[in-house]
């Protein structure tokens, strides 16, 4: 219990990981959080990634992650973007009436 | 011992800001509780030795990303008690698909164990005797080169269509027009009239003296109508 291990960390992934899902379902209809829920559940990817690479000693895990959070920036980037010029066109952030992107 | 309770502080802090992100009733303070949880995220990436990225998700995550979050939800002007009608609806649903999603990461938790030859399957051993930095800086810039490049590239178009998502040209505002400028021939170039002579060579006009204001009216007192 006081020596922290891998199971430690992969619980707490674990958790964030279940969060950020029910983030998505429960905020339905606000992207915005949505996108935070997102960043969430990277960060728990992100937390995996380095507990596994502290406990077999593989740098390889921590460049992951790193390549994970430079996407993960881009992402909220460009959803905010879409979130704003959409907010500009509709004058709401709903998702439930996002139907305009049907092929 | 120390670092074992600071690992539980920090792992309760996280999941707390975390379960605060998902049900505050205003965003703004869910982009607080997030920039609160990837603090305490860096701090649980210090515990387990990647020095590195934990300085990075505080510059990148918080010093940007949340930033960014916080520009946006400030900036659209959102009736947010509208947006969360169907919270209550969806929270039963999104429970229990998260309460199995959590039991089948806990059965994978339990059930997993390494490979007998895993140690030996490493793609970059941490070198002794090197810093964290110096040891990620050594393997990105030698054996991840293309996915640095590639890396940096994402993050070149992501600038690039976030500028062209949100750029709009409205009309009716004056920019400098600079080609215009540098083509322009002296015809309209600027003369040097003399001193007091120079209105009456361009035509110009000076405003005509103030008129004297006139006279406030007295206002007589004609006995109201009752």
């Amino acid at each position: 219990m006081l020596t922290i291990g891998l199971a430690h960390y992969l619980i707490v992934g674990a958790i964030l990981f279940v969060l950020g899902v029910f983030g998505i379902f429960m905020n339905r209809k606000n992207v915005i959080v949505i996108l935070m829920s997102v960043e969430l559940i990277l960060l728990s990817v992100n937390l995996n990634l380095v507990a596994f690479s502290a406990r077999l000693g593989d740098l390889a895990g921590q460049v992951f992650a790193m390549f994970i959070l430079t996407v993960a920036a881009a992402e909220a980037a460009i959803g905010l973007a879409i979130v704003v010029i959409y907010f500009r066109n509709r004058g709401s952030i709903e998702v439930e009436d996002v139907s305009a992107l049907k092929g | 011992m120390i670092a074992a309770l600071a690992f539980y502080v920090f792992a309760f802090i996280l999941i707390a800001s975390a379960v605060m992100v998902v049900t505050a009733r205003n965003p703004v303070h869910s982009v607080l509780w997030l920039i609160l949880a990837f603090f305490n995220a860096a701090a649980l990436f210090l515990i387990a030795g990647a020095e590195f990225l934990a300085m990075i998700l505080v510059i990148v995550y918080v010093g940007a990303v949340a930033v960014l979050f916080l520009f946006v939800v400030m900036m659209l002007d959102v009736d947010f008690a509208q947006l969360r009608e169907g919270f209550q609806r969806y929270a039963p649903l999104g429970a229990v698909i998260g309460g199995i999603l959590f039991l089948e990461l806990v059965l994978v938790l339990g059930a997993w164990r390494f490979a007998s030859d895993a140690a030996d399957l490493r793609l970059a051993p941490v070198p002794a005797g090197v810093t964290n930095t110096e040891a990620l800086g050594r393997i990105l810039y030698t054996d991840h080169i293309y996915l640095f490049q590639l890396s940096g590239l994402i993050l070149l178009v992501a600038m690039i269509g976030a500028i062209v998502l949100t750029l709009r040209d409205r009309p009716g505002t004056k920019r400098q027009n600079v080609a215009e400028q540098i083509a322009r021939s002296s015809a309209v170039a600027m003369t040097r009239p003399e001193p007091r002579a120079g209105i009456r060579r361009e035509d110009i006009l000076r405003p005509l003296p103030p008129t004297e204001p006139a006279a406030p009216q007295r206002i007589e007192q004609h006995g109201g109508h009752h």
